[in-house]
Formats: C-alpha cells, sequence, structure tokens
C-alpha cells in the first residue's frame, strides 16, 4: 500500500501532501521535513530508493522518489509495492500533470493544488494503484472539467437546464476491449 | 518531457506577475494573494504572522451567512493550503462537510477533496458524512457516484460500513467500468479496516475478478494478494485462473490501451507473480502449474524499459520463492547476475535485494558476485551499502565473521541515521554472539555496540549480552575468564573519560563490576568503589543508571565501611527519592555485614533465586486489610476512569449494579472517554496493562530474592571460589582489528588495491565455498554458536528479562501473575459495603479452585450467576488414536473438556502434540513431548511465545530427563485479553540427546477466539439489563440453517451453541438471546431474530472488537454447517 504521497520543492516547502494513513497534524509536518531532509541530502546519481526511516512504518517502510528540476515527488509506500512500478508510476503521474497542465511548472501545483489533488485521486485511490494509463486519467479528470466548465456556463440558466445537466450520464469513454479476447475462466464457487 | 518541465520551473521567479496572463487563468484572488505574500516572505516569523491573519480572515469568511457557496469553494482551497503547511484550520472542516452536503457537483468536489485531506478515520465530524455519501451513492450523476466511492476509500467511519456496503455491493454490478473499479478498490479498503463486515461477500470479489473488463480484475488482484497473504491455502484453487490470466497477459491478448512503453500492464503482470509466488509457496503440485508461465514471462520481458526490469525482479523473486525448478533457478541467477553488475543504480539495489533473498537457498550465487558485492561496500550510495551489509549479515559464518562485524561497524561510525544504527548494531549484536572466535573479540565488539548504538538501542541488546554473562556455560573457568574480561575492560574504559557514553554501556558496565569485579583479585575494590562513585557524579548519567551503579555500589561495599558511607552520606539528601531510599539501605548493610551476607551473598548463582511475582505472600495481609474496611485496590486506570465518570453527566436513566464480576466491565465502560474504554473494557485489563509496562521496566530475573513470605529470605552461601587470574589487561583495540582496518583502506594504487579487494573478498566469502550448495540459514551444520543460552525455565518471565536490579514497589505490584490480576480485577470491583465479605471469599475460593478444579458441572460464583461447563466439546471432539495421550495428563486437569490432540511437529527424537483443555479462567495448552528413540533424552525445555495471549502460568515446560520411548506433559494457561479471530503461537523445544549436544525443534500452532469463550448463563432479565449497560454493538445478518423439519432459530442457535460454547439463554417466537464471555471477562450478548431466510444478528459487548470476532466465528460456523 501507499502510506504517503509527499511532493516538496528542492527547498523543502510542501506543494502537495496527502496521507493514506492516519498520522497527527505534527506528526506529518514531521514526516515532510525528516523525508525532505533524507531526499534532498541525496545526489542525482544515487538510486531512487531509500530504506528504514522510522517515521511511517518502520523497516516496512520505504521512500521511493524522482527528482524533476525543481519538485521532489515521493512516494512512501510498505513492502507489497513494487520499487520499480512504484517509480514508473510517478513518471506516469508527472507525465498526467504535463498533460493536464500543458508544460507542468511548479507554479501549477501551487496555484492548483485542488486540481493536482483530483488527478492524483485518479491514480491512486485510498493507498491503492488505480490506474495506470496515462490516456484513462487524462480522460476521467477532463470528464470533470467539462462538469466545470457546463456549470459555469449554465449558472443563470433556468433551473430546468441545470437539473438536465445534472442528471445526464456522461458517455463512458469507449476502451475498445474485445471482451472475448480476455475470457477468464474462474472455477465455480466453493460452498464457503 | 523531463527537460520540458525543467525549462518551464526554471522560470519560476519571473511568473509571480503575469500569472493569470498564462495558463494559469483561473486562479481566484484569495488564494492567489495568500499564495503571493506568502512566497514573499523571508523568516519563519514572518509567515506565522500572516497565517494568523489569514485564518482569522478565513474564520470570519466561513461563519458569514452572505458567504456565497462559490466562495466557500475558494475558501476551502486556501483552508487546505493551510493544512498543508501545518496550520490548524480546523474550524473549516464542518464547512466541508456542510459544502459536500449541500453544494453541486463542482462544491461538491471540494468539499469531499477537503474532508478526506483533514479528516481521519476516528474524526467525530465523519459521521455527518454518512448520509450525504449514501444519499451520493444512490445518485444517478455518475460524477457524485465516484466522489462518494473515492471519499469512502479514503476515509470512512468503521462502524458505519454496514450502513453503505449493500450500495457499494450493487455498484460491483454498475454498467460502468470505472464505477465497478472503484466500488472494488472501496470493498477492499473496507475489508482492510474490518475484515468481518465483508465476509459474506467473498463470492462477489471472484466476480470481480472474473469481470469483463480487465480493468476492474486488476483492482481485484488487491484483494486476492491480501487474502492470499493470510491464507494461501484457501486459494489454491484459483491458480489455475492466475496462471491464465498471466499467460493472456504476456501473451499480448490485451487491447493495447493496456500497453506502457510496449510492455502488456507491467502492474497487472507484477501484482500477479506476487499472488503466484505466494500460491506457490511450500506446494509443489500448485508450484508446477506456474512454471511454464514464469518461463515465458522470463522470456518474453526484454530487457529494454525500467518496467520490464520491475517484471522480471518479481519474476526471479516468484522463481525463487515456490518449490524449485533446476531449469529456471539457473535462468533466474543469471538474471540476477545482469542485476547485480548493471550499471544502472536502481537496478544494481534491487539485485543486491534479491541476492540477500536467494542467499537462503543457495549461497553459491553470491560467491559469484563476490568482487562486486565489495564494489558496493566501498559505494557512494548509503543505500546500497546498506543493502551490501545486509546481504553480507546473510552469510556470515564462523570463519568471516571478524571481518563482516568490522565492515558493520565501519559503516555504522559513519552513519547518522538513527533507525539504521538501531537495526544493524542489533545485527551485530546478533552475528558476535552466534560465531564470536575468541572473548577478548567478544567483549570489544559489545563494547563498541553499546557505544555505537547509543540510547536508542533496543533493550533486549544489553539484557541478552548480560544473560549471557550471567547464565553461562556449562563450562565454568570459560565462563569467568569471560568475565575477567569484560571486568578488565569495563574498568579501562570507565578509567578514561566516561561522561560521553551511552546510558546503556554504563548500566552494563556497572552491573558487570558490581557482580564480577571480585573475580579479578589484582583490581583493588576501593579503585572500583571510586570509579562507579565518580559515574555519580555525572551530570550526563541519568536517574536510571544512578539506580544500576547504586545497586552495583551496593554488591561491592563488603569490607569498604568507609567510603561507603561518605558515600550514602552524601546521597542522602538527593531530589530522587529511590536514590535516596537505595543510599538508606546502602547504609544499613554496610553496617551489618551479617545481613549484608545473607541478602547479597557472593557469587550465588542467578538461577537458584525464585521470585515470588505474585506476591502472594501479601494476601494474607490484603484479605486482613478489606476485613477491616479498607477500600479494595484499584488499578490507576480504573481510578482515573471513575474520576472522568464522576465528572461526566449520568446518562443512564438508572444505575444498575450487576452481580460479580459483570459489574466491572458494564457500567464504568459506558460514560468514559473512547480511550479509555478501549484499554479497560474489563477491570482486570487495566492491570494487565500496566502489567505489560511493568514488564519493559521491571526485570526480574536475576534479580536476587530478598523478600519472601516469611520475610527475608536466608539464602546459603555458595560463593564462587575463583581461581586467582592474572590477566593482563585488554587494550581497547585489538591490533588484528586495526591491521584489517590498514588493510582495507590505504592502498591508492589500483593493482595493489585490487589485490586488496581480492584478499577482502577471500576473507568475506570464506567458507561459503566448502560449504557448496547447502543453505548457510538454518539447514547447514554451523559449528556450534560460542554462547549457548541456557532454556529459560520460566516462559512467564522471559519478557521481563535480562538482569537488573531494578525494583520500584508499583511495578513490582503490576508484575503479579496475569490470573491475579485478573481475578483482583473482577472481584474487587465490587460496592464497598459488601465487597468485604464476598471479596475475601472469592478470592480463597479462586485459590481454592486453582489448584483442585475438577469437572464439577457448574461453579457457582457469588450470587446467581452460574457457569456452565462446556460439556458439549468432548462430544464434538472424540477421542481420537491419539487418545492414549490424554491419559497422561495430570489428575487435576483430567477430566476438563478438551479438544482433540493435534500432532504438532516431530523429528527423530521428539515428536510434539498438543490438545486444548477449557478451564474457566483460561486455555489450557497441553503440549506432550514424546521421546521416539529408545534413550534418554536430557535437559528437554520447552519455550512458548505468543504476542496477543498473555501466559497465566506454566507447568514441566523443563524436563531434566525423557525416559526412552516416554512421554513428559507441560501446559500453559492462556488469557485472551485483546479478542483476536485467531492468534498464532510459536515455540522451541530445546533438548540434549548427548551431553554438551543441543537441538532445538520449533513448532508453532494457531488458537481461535472460540477456544476463549465460554457460556454465560444469565437468566432473561439480567440479560436485558446487561444489554443495555453495554456499549459497542455490531449488526450483521447471517445464514439461517433450514434443516429438515426443526424450527430453523433453533437449529441455527444449537449449531452456533455446539461450535461456539455459547449459552442459548431464551428463545421466544422467532427471537433468540444468546450469552457468552470472553474466559472470565468481558461478556458478549447475541441477539439474534429471524429475518425471512437470514438471521439477523446482534450483538453487544463492553469490549469493542469482541463482537466482531464472535460474529466472525459464528459466520465461519455455520457456512461450514
Amino acid at each position: 500500500m501507499i502510506k504517503a504521497i509527499l511532493i516538496f520543492n528542492n527547498h523543502g516547502k510542501p506543494r502537495l501532501i496527502r496521507f493514506y494513513q492516519y498520522f497527527a497534524e505534527d506528526m506529518q509536518q514531521q514526516i515532510i521535513r525528516e523525508t525532505f531532509h533524507l531526499v534532498s541530502k541525496r545526489d542525482d546519481n544515487v538510486c531512487n530508493f531509500l530504506e528504514g526511516g522510522s517515521l511511517i512504518g518502520g523497516s516496512d517502510y520505504k521512500l521511493i522518489y524522482r527528482h524533476y528540476a525543481t519538485l521532489y515527488f515521493v512516494f512512501c509506500v510498505d513492502s507489497s509495492e513494487s520499487e520499480l512500478g512504484i517509480l514508473d508510476l510517478i513518471q506516469v503521474f508527472v507525465e498526467t500533470l504535463d498533460k493536464c497542465f500543458e508544460n507542468v511548472c511548479e507554479l501549477d501545483l501551487i496555484f492548483h493544488m485542488d486540481k493536482v489533488h483530483y488527478i492524483l485521486q485518479e491514480v491512486v485511490m485510498g493507498g491503492m494503484v488505480l490506474e495506470t494509463n496515462m490516456n484513462e486519467i487524462v480522460a476521467q479528470v477532463e470528464l470533470q472539467n467539462r462538469m466545470e466548465k457546463s456549470e459555469g456556463g449554465l449558472s443563470a440558466a433556468p433551473a430546468r437546464a441545470v437539473s438536465a445537466v445534472k442528471n445526464m450520464n456522461l458517455p463512458e469513454m469507449p476502451r475498445n476491449i474485445n471482451i472475448g479476447d480476455i475470457n477468464i475462466k474462474v472455477p465455480s464457487l466453493s460452498p464457503f | 518531457m523531463s527537460d520540458v518541465v525543467e525549462k518551464t520551473l526554471s522560470a519560476l521567479p519571473g511568473l509571480f506577475d503575469n500569472v493569470t496572463q498564462t495558463g494559469a487563468a483561473k486562479i481566484t484572488s484569495g488564494l492567489k494573494q495568500l499564495i503571493r505574500s506568502i512566497t514573499e516572505l523571508t523568516s519563519k516569523h514572518e509567515e506565522e504572522k500572516l497565517m494568523k491573519q489569514e485564518l482569522s480572515a478565513m474564520k470570519e469568511q466561513v461563519s458569514s451567512p452572505n458567504t456565497s457557496m462559490k466562495q466557500m469553494r475558494e475558501v476551502m482551497v486556501r483552508a487546505m493550503y493551510c493544512e498543508m503547511l501545518g496550520y490548524d484550520a480546523s474550524f473549516t472542516y464542518i464547512h466541508a462537510i456542510k459544502l459536500a452536503q449541500q453544494g453541486s457537483v463542482l462544491e461538491k468536489r471540494v468539499g469531499y477533496l477537503a474532508v478526506s485531506l483533514f479528516l481521519t478515520e476516528g474524526h467525530e465530524l465523519l459521521l455527518l458524512l454518512v448520509n450525504t455519501v449514501l444519499k451520493d451513492l444512490q445518485s444517478t450523476n455518475l460524477i457524485e457516484v465516484c466522489m462518494a466511492l473515492t471519499v469512502v476509500a479514503q476515509v470512512f467511519p468503521k462502524d458505519m460500513i454496514p450502513a453503505v456496503l449493500p450500495l457499494v455491493e450493487d455498484k460491483l454490478s454498475h454498467p460502468k467500468e470505472i464505477i465497478r473499479r472503484k466500488a472494488v478498490l472501496a470493498l477492499y479498503k473496507f475489508y482492510l479496516i474490518a475484515p468481518n463486515q465483508v465476509q459474506h461477500i467473498h463470492a462477489k470479489f471472484r466476480k470481480a475478478l472474473c469481470d469483463k473488463d480487465p480493468g476492474v480484475m486488476t483492482s481485484s488482484l488487491h484483494i486476492y494478494l491480501q487474502l492470499i497473504r493470510e491464507s494461501p491455502d484457501g486459494y489454491k484453487d484459483l491458480t489455475g485462473s492466475f496462471v491464465a490470466i498471466m499467460k493472456q497477459v504476456v501473451g499480448g491478448k490485451l487491447p493495447m490501451d493496456f500497453y506502457y512503453h510496449n510492455v502488456p500492464a507491467p502492474w497487472l503482470q507484477i501484482q500477479l507473480l506476487r499472488i503466484l509466488s505466494l500460491l506457490g509457496r511450500e506446494d509443489q503440485s500448485t508450484s508446477e502449474q506456474m512454471y511454464e508461465v514464469l518461463d515465458e514471462s522470463l522470456r518474453r520481458a526484454e530487457m529494454n524499459h525500467n518496467i520490464t526490469y520491475a517484471i522480471l525482479y518479481e519474476c526471479v523473486k516468484a522463481i525463487y520463492t515456490i518449490h524449485p525448478k533446476a531449469e529456471l533457478l539457473e535462468k533466474a541467477a543469471r538474471c540476477i547476475g545482469n542485476f547485480v553488475l548493471s550499471p544502472k543504480i536502481n537496478l544494481k539495489y534491487l539485485g543486491l535485494k534479491a541476492l540477500t533473498y536467494v542467499v537462503q537457498h543457495d549461497a553459491k550465487l553470491a560467491l559469484q558476485h563476490q568482487m562486486t558485492i565489495i564494489e558496493c561496500l566501498d559505494h557512494s550510495d548509503f543505500t546500497i551499502k546498506r543493502e551490501t551489509l545486509e546481504l553480507l549479515f546473510r552469510i556470515t559464518n564462523a570463519q568471516n565473521v571478524t571481518v563482516i562485524v568490522e565492515k558493520m561497524l565501519d559503516f555504522l561510525r559513519g552513519c547518522g541515521d538513527e533507525h539504521t544504527v538501531i537495526h544493524l548494531v542489533g545485527k551485530v549484536a546478533e552475528l558476535a554472539e552466534k560465531f564470536a572466535p575468541d572473548n577478548s573479540w567478544f567483549i570489544q565488539t559489545m563494547s563498541d555496540v553499546f557505544s555505537i548504538g547509543g540510547d536508542s538501542l533496543q533493550q533486549d541488546v544489553p539484557n541478552n549480552f548480560l544473560r549471557l554473562l550471567a547464565e553461562g556455560s556449562e563450562c565454568k573457568e570459560e565462563d569467568d575468564e569471560l568475565r575477567l574480561f569484560a571486568v578488565d575492560s569495563y574498568l579501562t574504559v570507565l578509567k578514561g573519560d566516561a561522561s560521553h557514553l551511552p546510558q546503556h554501556f554504563l548500566q552494563v558496565m556497572s552491573w558487570v563490576l558490581g557482580e564480577y569485579s571480585h573475580l579479578q583479585e589484582c583490581v583493588d575494590q576501593r579503585e572500583v568503589i571510586r570509579l562507579l562513585a565518580k559515574l555519580l557524579d555525572q551530570r550526563s548519567v541519568s536517574s536510571e543508571t544512578r539506580v544500576w551503579i547504586l545497586s552495583a555500589l551496593t554488591k561491592i561495599s563488603e569490607g569498604q565501611t568507609d567510603l561507603i558511607l561518605e558515600l550514602a552520606e552524601s546521597l542522602s539528601s538527593s531530589q530522587d527519592t529511590v536514590l535516596r531510599q537505595q543510599a538508606q539501605e546502602l547504609r544499613h548493610l554496610s553496617r551489618d555485614s551479617q545481613l549484608q551476607e545473607c541478602v547479597l551473598p557472593r557469587g550465588a548463582p542467578w538461577d537458584s533465586m525464585e521470585v515470588d511475582s505474585s506476591l502472594s505472600f501479601l494476601d494474607g495481609f490484603v484479605s486482613e486489610a478489606l476485613a477491616a474496611g479498607a477500600a479494595p485496590y484499584k488499578p490507576p486506570h480504573q481510578r482515573q476512569e471513575e474520576l472522568s465518570e464522576e465528572r461526566a453527566l449520568n446518562l443512564e436513566p438508572y444505575s444498575f449494579s450487576l452481580p460479580v464480576s459483570l459489574s466491572s466491565c458494564s457500567i464504568t465502560d459506558r460514560q468514559s472517554p473512547p480511550l479509555l474504554s478501549v484499554s479497560s473494557g474489563l477491570s482486570g485489563n487495566s492491570t494487565e496493562l500496566s502489567q505489560k509496562e511493568g514488564s519493559s521496566t521491571l526485570i526480574l530475573e536475576g534479580v536476587r530474592r530478598v523478600w519472601g513470605k516469611d520475610g527475608y529470605l536466608p539464602q546459603k552461601e555458595t560463593a564462587a571460589t575463583a581461581p586467582p587470574v592474572d590477566e593482563p589487561s585488554i587494550a581497547v583495540h585489538p591490533s588484528g582489528q586495526q591491521e584489517v582496518a590498514e588493510r582495507i583502506e590505504t592502498q591508492p594504487e589500483p593493482s595493489t588495491r585490487n589485490q586488496d579487494k581480492q584478499q577482502l573478498a577471500s576473507s568475506l566469502f570464506v567458507g561459503l565455498g566448502t560449504q557448496s550448495s547447502i543453505s548457510l540459514l538454518g539447514k547447514s551444520e554451523a559449528p556450534p554458536p560460542r554462547f549457548r543460552k541456557k532454556p529459560r525455565p520460566h516462559e512467564s518471565s522471559s519478557s521481563s528479562s535480562g538482569t537488573s536490579e531494578r525494583s520500584s514497589d508499583s511495578s513490582s505490584r503490576s508484575s503479579r501473575t496475569t490470573t491475579d490480576s485478573f481475578l483482583y480485577g473482577s472481584l474487587l470491583e465490587e460496592e464497598p459495603v459488601t465487597s468485604t465479605s464476598t471479596t475475601t471469599n472469592g478470592l480463597s475460593q479462586n485459590k481454592h479452585t486453582e489448584g483442585d478444579r475438577r469437572a464439577n458441572t457448574s461453579q457457582i460464583l457469588g450470587s446467581d450467576m452460574v457457569i456452565v461447563r462446556p460439556n458439549t466439546i468432548q462430544d464434538r471432539h472424540p477421542p481420537s488414536a491419539s487418545s492414549d495421550l490424554t491419559a497422561l495428563l495430570p489428575s487435576e486437569i483430567k477430566d476438563l473438556p478438551h479438544s482433540d490432540v493435534i500432532s504438532l511437529t516431530s523429528d527423530p527424537s521428539l515428536s510434539l502434540a498438543s490438545c486444548r483443555m477449557f478451564r474457566d479462567e483460561a486455555l489450557l495448552l497441553v503440549i506432550f513431548i514424546c521421546n521416539c528413540t529408545d534413550t534418554v533424552i536430557k535437559d528437554v525445555a520447552v519455550q512458548l511465545t505468543c504476542e496477543e495471549l498473555e501466559t497465566a502460568s506454566l507447568r514441566g515446560n523443563v524436563v531434566d530427563c525423557l525416559e526412552g520411548k516416554s512421554t513428559s506433559v507441560c501446559h500453559y494457561a492462556l488469557l485472551m485479553d485483546e479478542p483476536h479471530t485467531n492468534v498464532s503461537f510459536t515455540g522451541t523445544v530445546s533438548y540434549q540427546t548427548q551431553p554438551g549436544h543441543t537441538n532445538t525443534l520449533p513448532f508453532s500452532g494457531t488458537l481461535s477466539t472460540v477456544d476463549f469463550i465460554r457460556p454465560l448463563v444469565v437468566t432473561t432479565e439480567e440479560y436485558g439489563k446487561l444489554w443495555l449497560s453495554l456499549s459497542h454493538d455490531v449488526k450483521q445478518n447471517l445464514k439461517l440453517l433450514t434443516d429438515a423439519g426443526g424450527d430453523p432459530l433453533k437449529t441455527t442457535l444449537n449449531a452456533l451453541k455446539d461450535a461456539l460454547q455459547l449459552h442459548v439463554v431464551d428463545i421466544i417466537g422467532s427471537e433468540g438471546i444468546v450469552a457468552c464471555r470472553l474466559l472470565s471477562g468481558a461478556p458478549c450478548l447475541l441477539h439474534c431474530r429471524v429475518n425471512g431466510s437470514a438471521l439477523a444478528m446482534w450483538l453487544r459487548s463492553p469490549h469493542p472488537s469482541l463482537p466482531d470476532c464472535i460474529l466472525y466465528h459464528c459466520q465461519r460456523a455455520l457456512a461450514e454447517h
């Protein structure tokens, strides 16, 4: 499980903080500080993994991070996650941000913290990886954004129209899945 | 891509002024203003000032009625920003919930996000969210459903899961795949926080697994990975399906959407490989099913991208985890080689990790890569170094231990990370203890461990070390030699500057000097006293250490009255009361040499001391005091709780005074703050809690027993007459080690350097080659450890291990055995008026029954509460073939209801079997040890550990001599304080077939809550009263058994009664009430009602997790029926 996702800049200023496990407020800040301290003193040519911090889960937890220009993206995960898998997940997340913000920069993260959170929600849900396909993530986020636009435009429209928009069933993104291809046979359910 | 990011990010400072013109257009003014002013600030102080202003402005804004939803949305984002920076914006929480409740989709989104960021699982405001979530789950708007599912997976109150569960379940068959996917993950989350609640929908998980959309199937793998990790045996039937999925994925059957850098669904593959490795572990037939696909997967994963390495790594791990197949192992080994030799640092790291994992199976592999490993030792990357040491730790043996430990200590000296230090230092200590080549090296290494480990060192390192010194081995001379080394080297250390030394080290040194300095004849005792007294004066020494030092001084004070009196005098005005008391004792002892002799006999063997940890000698005093009208003892927790209760409003219409033990665990619980009630769901619990705390501080083993039932315990002098040994004192750095260090660090020339590395390699990997393919851990015939621990005679005291002199009044009180505290807790809780008679009766009665518990069918406790023995159990488990073993049971427990005898483990000489016996107040775990050989086996000792259970008493776990073909019995009384659905116990039996050759045989097993549940017999009226007073409840629909004929309710209840030892109180129409309790502790009441074809079960208990556990077992029992 992913325990926390931290994004901070080269000076340790938090840009996005998301915990999937409960920590008290001051503990959270301490984790951010300590993580920054650990990560920032590492060169760019060393490996992207750090183990054995004492704050989050003790020895069962590791930090997997990537450094992009002015920002550090740090994922704190337990042993059930694959190191390289998470490393690429960070890449997917950043590429998605890049696509959504059109050349993402630190400022986008600062001023659109909420939007970054929405994107993240489509990638990781409650600590579990939900989606790793960039196009799919972008599609979901855009679906929500379209909602925003239509609502903004309709703010003065008659109530009937508003409710029509609210109740519309948004078309599902076709995934071109050939159902016949992945025909998984699961044995009949046991009585238990 | 990163170039682009870099470019844009580097333009950051200049962008502030034209933010609005660039892409970031729709920034709400407040946030923009806030961020701008924050970035302009230079000091933390200014920031705090600004944030204070900002927060108060926000407070005003949210409380104003004119604030529109849109403005509120903006405030929420600002609040998130403030919280991220660590400022408390809790006044906005309620507004976030309101926003999610009342706003349109857009506001909802912000509201939900804020809620999931601000609130945590236990937050009280979360309850207000439940209705909103319910409404949104039923919404026709997809986005609202999505948001609701997301928030449910993020943060949701555990108790409210049943409310939303049916709705989330329905979403599993939603036409949109994204909804189905989120629903699966939400259910997984539910499973993680409350497994019992989703027990009945396991079938739906299977449906999700065969969902037509691969995305949904991927999500369901999260659940299966977890389930299989918990119990691989239950899901072996799915192996075929997982292999089939894997085959299709690897074979490229997935649509292009699922490809990432031309690799089909890599994350899915990783998950599947993990699942397969769990399924195939130690299971040949299952493993055989997956060989083909693993091979294919290895072949297909061409090394071209990061993510393929991730798959390869998992593949290799899987191959080494499942039942081995030579051909695959060979390929995997080659793969590991590629990783280790890769220039990419991340892959090197994983390669080392894989090697660490693999050396357990095949030590030769490490040998192949020895030069790479040596290079990694000097790598600049901390993580790589650490991993390398981990690998070296795994391949340590008696021949290379000095080099490896030296390397580890070197690393530790330069390492600043506290966690790493604690972790590695423990390993060094372990290696030193296992493989030490000689005494001086051992003592020196341990000194390094203590000084490097500092005060964060885990307590068991010094404890183990001291126990090792104290217990010694068979050979007395060797022991004394080791002790002398210790004394000498510590004297040298203390003569230097001791002010920087960690407290643990000082404590160890003072104990050793106190205990063994008399062995060293050439050292003046006065000198030792002076050194220790000097320590006492140092400011850096903690008061705990002072106590250790003073105890040491007490031991060596004999004959040095003048120095001691002076010291005692100076301490008699100390601020610390404990010190003052000890000084007083010291003074008295030094004046009365006879007393001293009997209190602290010199050189008495440590194990001759008995500690009456139950303080039973005080029983008389207690009952006398109670008879004289004294208030019964209440543990601190309870006192505090009662205080808080008095302050709280009494919301109950009447307060019930329930008879005997139940009173303690019912009403008090109701109004107490949640935190307290958890720890004191049962009055007995509180004492046990304090006992647990006590066990970490109070170390009784090795403490001389001074006080007994009859006052002072005279002990006979068994002074060890140590042969006068004239050892030269040991230098702090043995020259040999320095040589090694020099050899490694110097020599700049490449050629000699290379040679040097070769040399290092040969010293590191010595002993690996000769053993060829024999695994190093466990299976190989490692040389017998130099320092062998004697089996501990008392399991119950093992947690309070080590040797120490600390004993304060409060902690020794808390170290009463658990049974006692249980009895105290439940019996002394009565109203003072009636207590005098019942408690004394109760006490004596319990003491009485302790030894003599025959199979009375019922036992009457106090008033009208009757406990019925579970007489059904015997019928349920008819005596089997091994029933002859039960004939060996001691007569006093022979007639108890018991389970079948299950074989635990065996080896050529011993076989172990166990049997559970159900006593009212505890579960007796009986272990039969059978000698299968014809020869005598000596020194058989059983050790049992189970973290979740309390061991109340034990018998016969040490047998000096077990005749051929005979069987010995030992039994443990186990108590369960915190209900767990299942608990596992592990243990070892050590024994000697020939003198000096100790074998150990590990065993393990599981116990379930059912073993700890006893029927609770109450009348319907009492049941009603009790029901009202209990606070924690759980509701759930269960399967109703419909056997031919018979009333389904009766059939079901009888089935439950048989399976779980419940007491059916009454059945009225379509409702039935059932009661049980956790041993003699917390009750659990069950209310069952026939509801269509289901049985609506409502459980209540003072204990928060007990209903869950019982429910779980009810479900199991009914499913198995």
